[in-house]
């Protein structure tokens, strides 16, 4: 079925901007993605829309359709109704560039404020040897496409700018987490404690787990609760269980 | 305030048409959301649900009276641990608070459960959204001038969670064996299941999958756990519990109703306004 529909598309840059009115023709089995290219070929040729792969696995299309955190690519056209407004706007938590694109930069800031994994003493690469369950829990981590969905749609930082400074947002403690899980990361050998510096030097404590992050996942990753609850029940272990503490000197763990 | 956040009106420095999204650099883009979804519905539901159980059991909780229906007692009520509790044939009445307790005895072992769901992870997704508004839902922004979650008192006390667990399992023990005397007719003599025997199975059926499924479960149970392959039946065990914990949401909800309902039955019993069925 094709059909003309009405877009709302923004455009603008960080010194302002607006919600344009757009009817672009809608085909059969066509994303919100074809609708903007749609858009570039016929009526706005200078549309500004940062885009690669075009089926969900390079994260580079994120927006928000209809005021929800989404993939352009993956959001598929009908699931709207021919006489509805289709509204699209660049994410909302970052800096604007232009038009659709944003200036994702806090992210990869972020990123580097996470130690890396540190290789177990002894093993070169190649010689690692992991057992199956005890990987596979941080590698649904992996599958992070770093769209920054869920960077975008986290309130901590998208309703309060100033905590961009304290808060590393869910995907980089899902990093941690994931580092944390590695049955091969020596960070602790390296006095690197990953559950205490998430809470004191990544803001776990700001993440009140309304599982925002979760439901805009496109990988669908169960990042509230397997990434930043059994963080945060980690950190309870470092910092507030004395019968934890008191186990570990018994037993005399590190 | 009680949530991590200060009100609109406490903060001078950032107006609402300056902060959050829209901060300086950000699309300038005037709604403070742009969904078209009934955004609202969820949050709303989950404030009327949870509302009408605040009001119900506080109601039942300060009664003081009707709790008991031999051989059946309110799960409010326990164990029920001062000397002004009702005889209960073997049960859980146990004096430990003396005479000096003069008010309801359900208000002493309450604030265990109540601590459990209070700082339950999903009930905290559901407080923070539906009451606080924080957010109010995804992508909506909330209406708080500066935010700091649960990193300073009184919201870091969240994370003593796990010691409500410790506590729920014998509170859930004792229901438990409150289950297993309702087996028992009034006089004491074993053999005997009535319709009120069925509500209470079915409820402490759902209140230890709803503790078993808990978080704090998962991560002691095995989740604290860096090599699996070290500790098989721990794994076994985490395996379990995280099949549980995906429908926490679920037995969080489940639970409560159940809980509510079968105090709620035992009222009718013990007030003499529904005479318990008896199957044999």
């Amino acid at each position: 079925m094709t059909y003309t529909a009405h877009f709302k598309v923004w455009r603008g840059d960080a010194d302002g901007g607006d919600l344009n009115d757009y009817q672009v023709e809608v085909n059969e089995g066509e994303v919100v993605l074809d609708i903007i290219h749609r858009l570039q070929a016929t009526q706005a040729s200078d549309l500004a829309v940062r885009w690669n792969c075009k089926a969900g696995k390079c994260g580079s299309c994120s927006a928000e359709i209809n005021g929800r955190p989404s993939l352009l690519c993956m959001t598929r056209m009908s699931v709207f109704t021919a006489d509805e407004t289709v509204t699209v706007t660049p994410m909302r938590a970052f800096p604007v560039i232009r038009d659709l694109v944003t200036d994702v930069s806090f992210n990869y800031a972020k990123a580097r404020e996470v130690p890396a994994f540190v290789p177990p003493a002894g093993l070169k690469p190649g010689e690692y040897r992991m057992q199956q369950q005890d990987v596979e829990r941080s590698q649904e981590f992996r599958k992070c496409i770093e769209c920054f969905l869920c960077q975008d749609t986290c309130h901590v930082v998208r309703d309060h700018e100033e905590n961009k400074i304290a808060f590393s947002g869910p995907r980089f403690l899902m990093r941690i987490a994931e580092l944390d899980m590695h049955p091969l990361d020596a960070a602790a050998e390296e006095g690197l404690d990953r559950k205490v510096s998430a809470q004191d030097d990544h803001g776990l404590g700001y993440c009140n787990i309304t599982k925002c992050c979760t439901e805009v996942c496109p990988e669908h990753i169960k990042i509230t609760d397997n990434a930043l609850i059994p963080l945060k029940e980690r950190a309870v272990d470092r910092k507030y269980d004395p019968l934890v503490w008191l186990g570990n000197k018994i037993l005399r763990r590190p | 305030m009680a949530t991590g956040t200060t009100s609109s009106t406490e903060s001078a420095d950032s107006s609402p048409a300056r902060r959050g999204v829209h901060t300086q650099g950000r699309a300038a883009i005037p709604n403070r959301h742009l969904r078209t979804d009934r955004w609202w519905v969820p949050p709303l539901v989950t404030a009327l649900g949870l509302g009408a159980f605040v009001v119900y059991s506080t109601w039942r909780a300060f009664a003081n009276g009707d709790y008991y229906a031999a051989p059946y007692v309110s799960p409010f009520y326990s164990p029920c641990l001062a000397s002004n509790c009702t005889d209960m044939n073997g049960g859980a009445d146990w004096h430990l608070f003396g005479s000096w307790w003069g008010i309801s005895p359900a208000l002493i072992v309450l604030i265990f459960p109540l601590g459990f769901r209070l700082t339950c992870y999903y009930y905290r997704k559901a407080y923070y959204r539906g009451f606080w508004a924080s957010p109010p839902a995804c992508a909506v922004a909330e209406p708080h001038a500066t935010y700091t979650g649960e990193t300073r008192f009184p919201l870091i006390l969240q994370n003593i969670h796990r010691y409500f667990f410790y506590f729920a399992i014998p509170v859930a023990g004792i229901l438990t064996y409150d289950v297993v005397l309702s087996f028992r007719d009034a006089d004491g003599n074993w053999g005997h299941a009535g319709l009120g025997t069925l509500v209470m199975l079915v409820n402490i059926t759902l209140i230890w999958a709803y503790t078993f499924s808990c978080h704090s479960c998962r991560h002691i149970i095995g989740g604290r756990l860096k090599h699996f392959s070290k500790h098989p039946v721990r794994f076994r065990l985490w395996g379990w519990v995280g099949r549980l914990n995906r429908h926490h949401m679920l037995l969080a909800w489940v639970s409560l109703i159940s809980v509510a309902l079968a105090d709620f039955y035992v009222y009718l019993v013990a007030s003499g306004a529904f005479d318990d069925p008896r199957f044999f």
